[in-house]
């Protein structure tokens, strides 16, 4: 049977604006360092997985047209993944399909966000809405989170507290990471007496807009052996869910599927979890990168991903759980809170884990790690991506 | 050679004439003539979706049965914006996932009527829960904003 793992990470630092290169270029810088952190050169590569999100956000329509050469795709196959905010998951998940066909031993799955050249970002994003029942009534990516953040709080008592403190551990995190973005140390004091922007969620409950690139190199593991490689972030499980378009339609009351709680999610990752024999994600997970633009979404969804009870995420990051040096840490990067390139989050959160299986995640490594999970989040809280990568396979 | 960086400054401006689609039709019709609030009846599980959809998501079969739902209902979820985006209502503004009696699922719309100014005193008004009314705008157009949701006696 085929196994695939990842054999080399590029990423460039997260910032607002990248006024020195266009969107190829900067998919180019992240390609480059992947190549050189895997030991391969671009003729090694056989087909392109482009991980690229809402072109109205890059301002070109099929902008992958203008990328692909720049990451050596020219004679080779190349796809072009959307599918919003989960885009890096799937495109991942494309890329492992590559190989796993038996078809392709060296895939390179590459993206890069350039959103900070327009200022209208959840003017465009109230578009993901429908022009005939939704758009109307000013839903963006922001308030879509809100009626989850609302509906947990009201389910289970979590509080604007327990958010602040997702917030200030994702900050403190950052700061050790030299990708991230939003570089500050905050305290609980100032995410709560931030401004409201769509109540309950302010603004240090929120990511931020940014700019940048990552690259993630797929191998099968005859490529692997040839290569000689050691330290391999091999993919053991994967998993994907999609909800429903409508919100309202988890709002039954029916105890199924319900809006505070992101099932979708918990479906994918009890799929992804069965692949990779892993039975008490509890235990047997080691560190965690969840796909998480706001505090409240990541309250939800470490329950979904089963590293606490429904409703008890909130009382976990008062214990310091989630911590650096707690039990699961999540997110050691500093997440999505602090480093929002749409079109490849979430492959930055697979590329995160596996640098963290590799034993290559610098100061922000955590200790033995044997599995990782990441995931992926698009659309309004509908469409989920589950990765867990595994030392051993 | 100058490092100068130039910058291309553009703007999108596209035009759309969206169908509502049959389904959609007769709901903004009967929101437009008649004042009422019609869901689709799934004929498996018996879900009445609002707003109407032309099948069941969950029991893959098309939904054939309008059903007339009630103008009162119960608050599932809401927001209160007060950030201005580019584009979208000057805020503040409260927006509202609402259950009306007789549809299974919620639908969204402005919650009006309220004063927001100050959140915690919202706040005591706006709960999950809290029963609100359809109110229907003098002249509609048969768009979803042709109404929005109101408080009911607080």
């Amino acid at each position: 049977m085929i196994q695939a793992g990842i054999i080399g990470i590029g990423q460039t630092r997260f910032v607002t604006r990248r006024d020195d290169v266009n969107l190829g270029e900067l998919a180019r810088e992240a390609t480059i360092i992947a190549l050189e952190d895997a030991g391969i050169e671009f003729r090694d590569i056989e087909a392109v997985v482009f991980s690229l999100a809402l072109d109205a956000l890059e301002g070109m329509e099929n902008a992958e047209r203008w990328c692909v050469e720049a990451v050596g795709g020219c004679k080779k196959p190349c796809i072009r993944v959307h599918m919003g905010g989960a885009t890096g998951g799937s495109a991942l998940h494309t890329g492992l399909f590559h190989i796993l066909s038996g078809l392709f031993n060296c895939v390179l799955v590459v993206g890069a966000e350039k959103m900070g050249e327009t200022q209208d970002a959840q003017s465009i994003l109230n578009l993901i809405f429908d022009p005939v029942y939704e758009r109307e009534v000013a839903i963006n990516a922001i308030n879509m989170c809100s009626f989850q953040a609302i509906r947990h709080m009201r389910k289970y008592g979590t509080t604007e507290y327990h958010m602040a403190l997702v917030a200030v551990r994702s900050y403190k995190n950052a700061l050790k990471n030299p990708y991230a973005h939003i570089k500050k140390e905050i305290t609980v004091e100032d995410v709560l007496n931030s401004r409201v922007i769509c109540y309950p969620i302010k603004l240090y409950d929120c990511c931020p807009r940014s700019t940048g690139a990552c690259a993630v190199l797929v191998a099968s593991s005859r490529f692997i052996k040839k290569l000689g490689k050691k330290r391999i972030a091999w993919i053991s499980g994967i998993g994907s869910c999609t909800n429903s378009y409508f919100m309202g339609d988890r709002m039954d009351n029916s105890g199924l599927n319900d809006h505070a709680d992101a099932e979708g999610l918990l479906i994918a990752a009890k799929k992804a979890y069965k692949m990779a024999g892993i039975s008490d994600p509890k235990k047997e997970i080691d560190v965690a990168e969840i796909y998480a633009p706001f505090t409240s979404t990541e309250l939800a969804a470490v329950e979904a991903l089963g590293f606490c009870e429904k409703g008890e995420s909130g009382i976990c990051n008062e214990k310091g759980i989630f911590d650096m040096d707690g039990k699961l840490p999540v997110n050691p990067s500093g997440g999505v809170l602090t480093s929002n390139p749409i079109s490849v989050t979430a492959l930055v959160r697979v590329a995160e884990a596996a640098l963290q299986v590799m034993g290559k995640a610098g100061e922000r490594q955590v200790k033995g790690v044997k599995n990782a999970v990441a995931t992926g989040e698009g659309g309004s809280l509908q469409f989920y991506t589950v990765t867990v990568l595994s030392k051993g396979i | 050679m100058s490092k100068e960086l130039l910058f291309i400054s553009q703007h999108w401006n596209i035009e759309f004439n969206h169908a509502a689609g049959e389904t959609a039709s007769v709901f903004f019709r009967a929101i437009k003539e008649r004042k009422e609030i019609l869901g689709r009846r799934c004929p498996a599980c018996k879900r009445v979706l609002l707003p109407p959809r032309s099948f069941c998501e969950r029991c893959f079969v098309d939904t054939l049965e309008w059903v007339k739902v009630g103008k009162e209902g119960t608050i599932e979820a809401f927001t209160i914006v007060y950030e201005q985006f580019r584009g979208l209502p000057k805020p503040p503004y409260a927006i509202a996932y609402v259950l009306l009696d007789g549809a299974s699922t919620a639908m969204v719309n402005f919650l009006k009527k309220v004063d927001l100014n100050n959140l915690q005193e919202a706040l005591e008004r706006i709960k999950i829960g809290a029963r609100v009314k359809v109110v229907f705008k003098r002249k509609r157009r048969g768009r979803i904003t042709d109404f929005w949701y109101e408080l009911l006696h607080t």
